[in-house]
This record gives structure tokens, sequence and C-alpha cells, in this order.
């Protein structure tokens, strides 16, 4: 017995189940599955550009035989959704499975999609765990169920059921032989003459699942008592179970489409009280009134953010926990730029030139919080650039000189390329900053393809940032230290004025990464200092004013200089005062 | 009975390794075992928490207001936020260390005072102790984490070897010394 999170179990299945080819793109909560993978010599395992080419990555290899996996975040489905429908239609060779994580609560995304709709709009089976072990076990069963239907398998995990832990059992590797490749274009070849056909034998497919449905050992009834019964899945099972313990009777679905349906049917006719618990959306309730009956559901449980025990038993029970108040208020204490971070700077520019600011998924988000406040908009990966482009039509050449677009490195490979392209081809004067801090930084320090080293560490080619911005059409290609602030607001203030697109490269890398070098930490000499909070405009985590002076934690400083650029009284230095 | 403990602090200030120490004590001690953790946006100097909850057999990863038997503070002002978690009859271990928040650093807030006093005035059993001077003697400012897993393990009625194992389990080796000092000077507090 080993504790380990969801993810974590999910890659040991992905181990055990002979798995060979692994392709993911970070995203929270999903990327410990392909970071666990990875250190199984065994597979290969990669970091893609984006969740499309990971999910045809995996597509390709399941053709070629192998059992093959991606994995990603709710959102990444959007992006990998395309070559997902249509391998609905091809099915596979080797088993193919798809892990995607919700993140209900939104602790680490933009929205709070329920990916369960994918599945059912897709027409591939899904399977959803509600601990690591099921975790393991589920992941293993999904590649069974993948040959066994010729279909892809989607693995739905959420946040609590990924970035849990609890006890998992180690089995051996057994590993998946790839045959022979064959040649068999009607089916990996989706033209329309061979698609029209394979929608048949996809309608037939999902019958077939449904039948199995009914006696997958995934789903399963704990009889208990018949006054109330309790239709849930995944981590709302291990709610419900908490809140209601041994006073509900359940069914615990493990295979989310297609849903049983003789199955529901004997359990909601053998108790008193029906209900159907489940986070988000109201799945398993509309199937349930697709077949006549009439649970309780989202009339009482909310299509909004996390479930919990407490919220259960509230709901079902009217009771509640006492508990005790703290009798001042509290203030926040909300996830800040790190001491040191080269975001900074940057941003403290954008903010000091008042321009409109076209954001992007990373770290950098954080720039739209105080004292920073810099960002305006924040969509989705890539939507900076092709926001602007679109932001600068909308306003009729008015904006471009006094709007940028701010991306990431690996957010640029993901998708800012293509909307470059747009810039470039449909020409708006629009200026983009890549913020290359080498490194895929908020999910947790990923390498990615400008960074030159693969998911092992190992040395590997690496995207110039500069020239695919050139090869696209962008002539003015610039790039400077974000730690440099008077250069950084000449090199914008420059740009913004030409008559033409640009690209801004702020290059110095992020300062949590080993490989950087600190300077010792700065001091502030108090006979000099002011207190004119110069310092404190750049949002260090760092500095405070608690005494009335200037001050700087010597344990969070890493030298960065920035706070000594913002003092025009010299009262910050590189040693400490003599006392 | 499932118990409950939170581990609450401050993004950086290691409290991922003190509920895997803890994960591994429990585990070892044949517990069903869940431990429940923050990633991604939430870790960047955010407030965090940490859910561990052990038993017979355990549901539920969370833990919610009024759950918890046990809390241990990382930091003054995440006692105070997290307090309410606590059960009735719970117990709060706490490092008096002060970290200030953005909105304090800003000045949009001030930091609260006499946190100790407030949290004992709600008739809760607190420990508070400065876990980081203790660190600090023991080596590393940055093993605030193991002192307190010190000062906790009288909490839990297993052996001093236990948690030694579990030490060993979880923290590199060429830090295991310094770790272990650490411990030791916290486990002394309630001594």
């Amino acid at each position: 017995m080993k504790l380990m999170l969801g993810n974590q179990a999910v890659a040991r299945g992905l181990y055990e189940a002979g798995v060979d080819v692994v392709s993911s793109y970070p995203g929270t909560p999903s990327t410990e599955i392909t970071e666990f993978a990875s250190k199984y010599d065994e597979m290969h395992s990669e970091w893609a550009p984006n969740e499309k080419v990971a999910c045809e990555v995996a597509v390709g290899a399941s053709i070629g035989g192998a059992r093959s996996f991606c994995g990603m975040k709710h959102v990444g489905l959007n992006v990998a959704a395309d070559p997902l429908f249509t391998a609905s239609y091809t099915g596979v060779n080797g088993g193919f499975v798809l892990a995607v994580a919700d993140d209900p609560g939104m602790h680490s995304s933009q929205n709070e999609q329920d990916s369960r709709h994918y599945a059912i709009a897709s027409k591939v089976a899904m399977v959803e765990p509600s601990d690591s072990g099921e975790c393991k076990d589920f992941t293993k069963m999904a590649y069974e169920l993948s040959e066994k239907f010729d279909t892809p398998v989607i693995l739905r995990l959420s946040t609590r059921v990924a970035h849990s832990q609890s006890p998992v059992d180690e089995c051996e590797r057994v590993p998946h032989d790839t045959g022979k490749y064959e040649k068999h274009p009607e089916k990996y070849v989706m033209m329309p003459a061979y698609a029209r056909p394979k929608h048949i034998v996809v309608e037939e497919r999902i019958s077939k699942l449904k039948a199995y449905a009914e006696e997958c050992p995934f789903n399963r009834i704990e009889w208990n008592s018949d006054e109330i019964g309790v239709i849930t899945s995944g981590i709302s099972y291990q709610y419900a179970k908490e809140a209601l313990g041994d006073k509900a009777s359940y069914l615990k679905i493990g295979l989310i489409n297609p849903l049983p349906e003789k199955m529901i049917l004997d359990f909601a006719a053998k108790v008193k009280k029906l209900y159907v618990i489940e986070e988000l959306d109201d799945v398993i309730e509309t199937h349930c009134r697709k077949l006549g009956l009439s649970p309780t559901g989202k009339e009482l449980f909310t299509f909004i953010g996390e479930y919990s025990q407490s919220y259960i038993r509230e709901k079902i029970f009217g009771e509640k926990d006492e508990f005790a108040i703290y009798p001042e208020s509290v203030p926040v204490r909300p996830p800040v730029m790190c001491a040191g971070c080269p975001h900074r700077g940057l941003f403290f520019i954008l903010k000091k030139l008042g321009v409109m600011v076209s954001g992007d998924i990373g770290c950098y988000t954080l720039g739209a919080a105080a004292p920073l406040s810099a960002i305006d908009t924040t969509v989705c990966m890539g939507a900076s650039v092709s926001g602007l482009h679109g932001f600068n039509l909308a306003r009729k050449g008015e904006y471009e000189h006094k709007a940028v677009a701010v991306i990431g490195d690996s957010t640029f490979i993901h998708s800012g390329i293509t909307g470059l392209i747009n810039i470039a081809y449909n020409a708006t004067n629009s200026t983009v900053i890549v913020l290359d801090n080498s490194i895929t930084g908020m999910t947790g320090h990923q390498n990615n393809p400008a960074n030159g080293y693969n998911i092992k560490g190992e040395p590997a080619s690496a995207v110039s940032i500069e020239a695919v911005c050139k090869a696209v059409g962008i002539d003015r290609v610039r790039v400077v230290d974000p730690n440099d602030l008077a250069e950084t607001e000449k090199v914008i203030r420059e740009e913004l004025a030409a008559d033409a697109p640009s690209v801004i490269i702020t290059r110095r890398p992020c300062a949590l990464l080993k490989s950087v070098k600190h300077k010792p930490p700065v001091f502030v000499d108090p006979d000099k200092c002011r207190s004119c909070k110069a310092c404190m405009r750049i949002g260090c985590p760092a500095i405070s004013m608690s005494t009335g002076k200037a001050k700087i934690d010597d344990t969070l400083c890493v030298g960065c200089g920035l706070c000594e650029q913002m003092c025009k009284f010299d009262a910050i230095l590189d040693t400490a005062p003599q006392a | 009975m499932t118990k409950s403990i939170m581990i609450v602090g401050v993004g950086g200030q290691g409290t991922l390794l003190a509920s895997r120490i803890l994960g591994s004590v429990l585990l070892g001690q044949g517990y069903d075992v869940k431990v429940s953790e923050v990633h991604g946006m939430s870790q960047r100097g955010g407030s965090v928490v940490t859910y561990v909850r052990f038993g017979d057999k355990v549901a539920s990863p969370v833990i919610e207001k009024g759950q918890a038997d046990l809390i241990i503070a990382f930091e003054a002002l995440e006692a105070a936020r997290w307090v309410s978690f606590l059960k009735k009859g719970g117990r709060i271990v706490m490092n008096t260390q002060e970290i200030e928040p953005m909105p304090v650093i800003t000045g949009a807030a001030q930091y609260p005072e006499g946190i100790v006093e407030h949290i004992r005035g709600l008739g809760i059993d607190v420990v508070a102790i400065d876990a980081l001077d203790l660190a600090v003697k023991a080596g590393t400012a940055r093993a605030v984490n193991v002192v307190l897993m010190g000062v906790i393990s009288h909490s839990l009625d297993f052996g001093e070897d236990v948690w030694m194992k579990a030490l060993e389990d979880c923290v590199p080796k060429k830090v295991i010394d310094v770790n272990k000092k650490a411990f030791a000077l916290g486990r002394a507090v309630n001594e």
C-alpha cells in the first residue's frame, strides 16, 4: 500500500496497463499524471505544444497499435475536441484513453465547465473514479473497454480526486503487444464515403455500451436504508457517503457515459425518496427524467462550485456543525507574483503607461491583481494575441498605439502563434509582448518546446521565438530584460509608436528555477528612506512598511534590483548599512 | 471514528511536505488515510490548506467548518483565518510567525494584533510557539514544517521511531539531519 495522489495513481494505472505512449499539455489539476508517467522509463512520455497535438499523438499511437494516453484539464479538452470527435468514428487499434480533470470551484481555472457533455456529444465511453485506488483500477479497465468496444475512453477526474492522496496497491506491468500494422483506410480515413458507415458503427457501439452499463462492475449498489436512495458518482459519492452514512442506499456510477437504465429504474423502485447528487451539471438527473423518474436533484443542489459533506447534510437533513468565529476581520491573502518574478517589472511599466492590456493564461494573469492592476482581459489560451487584433479593429486604430497583448512562452507556443499570423496577415499595428521566463510556470515548472529541455530534463530542440515571429511576417521583433525598467519602458514606447505590428520578448527566467543564480538580498538604509512608498508600487511580497520605513524581508528577497530602480533617494542598498 | 487534521499556512512554507510526513505515519499505523492538497494558482504565496483525514474507512477528503480535531497553523494570521474549522473541544497548534499578506503590504488592511489571545478567548486549546526560531536553531528556517510535526507528535499516540521512519521516507537524504534536529526541538516543546 502506498499513499498516492489520484493523478499519480492514474500514472501507475498507465504503467501497469502496458501503455507505451503518453502525450499531454500541463493544466491544473491534471499535470501530475504525466509528470509521474515520465518517471517510468518503459513508457514514452512527452509534453506536447497543446492538447490538440497531444490528443492527435495519442490517436496516431493507437492506430500504430500501442496503448496510448493524453491528459489535460477541462478547458484543454476544448482544444482537443476536434480529434476526439473523429477518433470516436475511427475507433482504436491499441487502447486509447484521454484523461480530463474538471475544476469545480475554479481553484485554478477560468471557467467551471462539465466535461461529461463531451462524452455524450462525441459518443464515447467515460469512466469516473472517486479515489486514488479507483483512479488506478478505472484507468486499467478503461484500456480494456477501449479495445473491447473499439472506442476512445475518457477518464474524468475532478480537483478533489486528482489532488487527494489515498492508499493504492501496486501491481506488475503487463506489456501490450502492438501487433503488426495493417493499412485499413475504411476505418481510419474519415472522408465522407468512409465516415457515413462509421457513424452507424458509432450508434451501434453506444447501444452495446448501454447494455454493458447494466453489468459493468464500476456501477454498483450499496444497500443500507430504503428511506433514501442516492444516485451519484465521482467525488460527490464520497461527500454523500460522509454526509448520509448508512441512512441512505447508494447507486454509485463508475461508467458515466452511457448511463445504465434498468439498474437506475430498479434502484429507484426500491427506495422511498430518490436523490441525484452530482457536482456541476444535471447529467445524471436529466437521464433519470428521460427514464420517467422524478428525483430530487438540482432543485435542491446547486450547479455552482464544489459540494461537500456539510452541504449535503444541511440540504437533506437540515443539520449544521457548530463552529467558533474569529472576533475580528481577517485580511485576505491572495496569491501574488513571487519576489524576483520577472513579470513584475513589465506590469509596473504597463500600468505606468496606462495601456489596454489583452491578457492570457499563466502566472502573469496575477498582473490583474492590485497593486499592479494592469490587465484588461483574460479569456483562454492564446486569446491575448487574437483578441488584441479584434480589439484594435473595433477601436479603428485609436488603440493601436496604446494597447498590448501579454502572453507567456509556453502559451505562445500553445496557441499564440496562429493569432500572431493573423495580426501580420490581416494587418493591424498590434504590439504583442511575449513574457519568456523559459518554463511553464503556473502549473509547477514544466519544460516546453521553447526552453530547450524535454519532459525528463534532457536537452531538446528549442523554438526560437524571435525567428518564429519574423517568419510569420512580423518585422519588428525586440528582446528586452524586464528587470531593466528604463529599457523596458523605452522599447514598449517605441513599439507602440511604430506604424507596424511588433513583438517584444521580455526575457528572464522564472525566479523559482533552480538554475537561476540569485544576488544577495538588498537592504533599506532607514536614514535615507523618506517613506515615499515608491518601492511599494511594484507589489513585491518582500517589501513592507510596518515600521513606517520600507523594510525588506531577507528570507524572501532574491536581489532582483527592481526596488532599487524605484527608489529616488538611493535608500535601497546592496549591502547592509553599518550600524 | 474518522479524525480530521488541517495544516494551514502560506504558499511556500512547506505545508505539503508536512502533510506527506503525517500521511506516511498514519498509513504505516494501518489507518485508511486521505490527504487533500491545493496546487496551481492557489499556491503562489496565497493562503494554503491541506486536509488530512484518517480512520477505519475515510470517505470525504475535505474538512469543513466545525469538523477539525486539530489545526496546525504555520502562520499566525492563517490560524485566525481557519479557526472556525475547529470542532468543539478541538486544539490548535500555531506558529507565532507573522507573514504580511499583500493587502497589509499595500496598506489596504492592518495585520491583526493579539491573535493568540483572541483564539484563547473563544475557549479553544491553543499551543503557540515560535517555530521559526526553533527551525533556525536546528539549522534552517525552512524546517518550520518539521518543527511543527515535532510539536504535534504528542497529540498522536505513536512512538518517536514511527515519526523518524516517516521523516526518512519523505525528506531528502542531504537534509535529514537538520530535519531530525528540528523535529526533536519541536517534540521537546511539550515535554
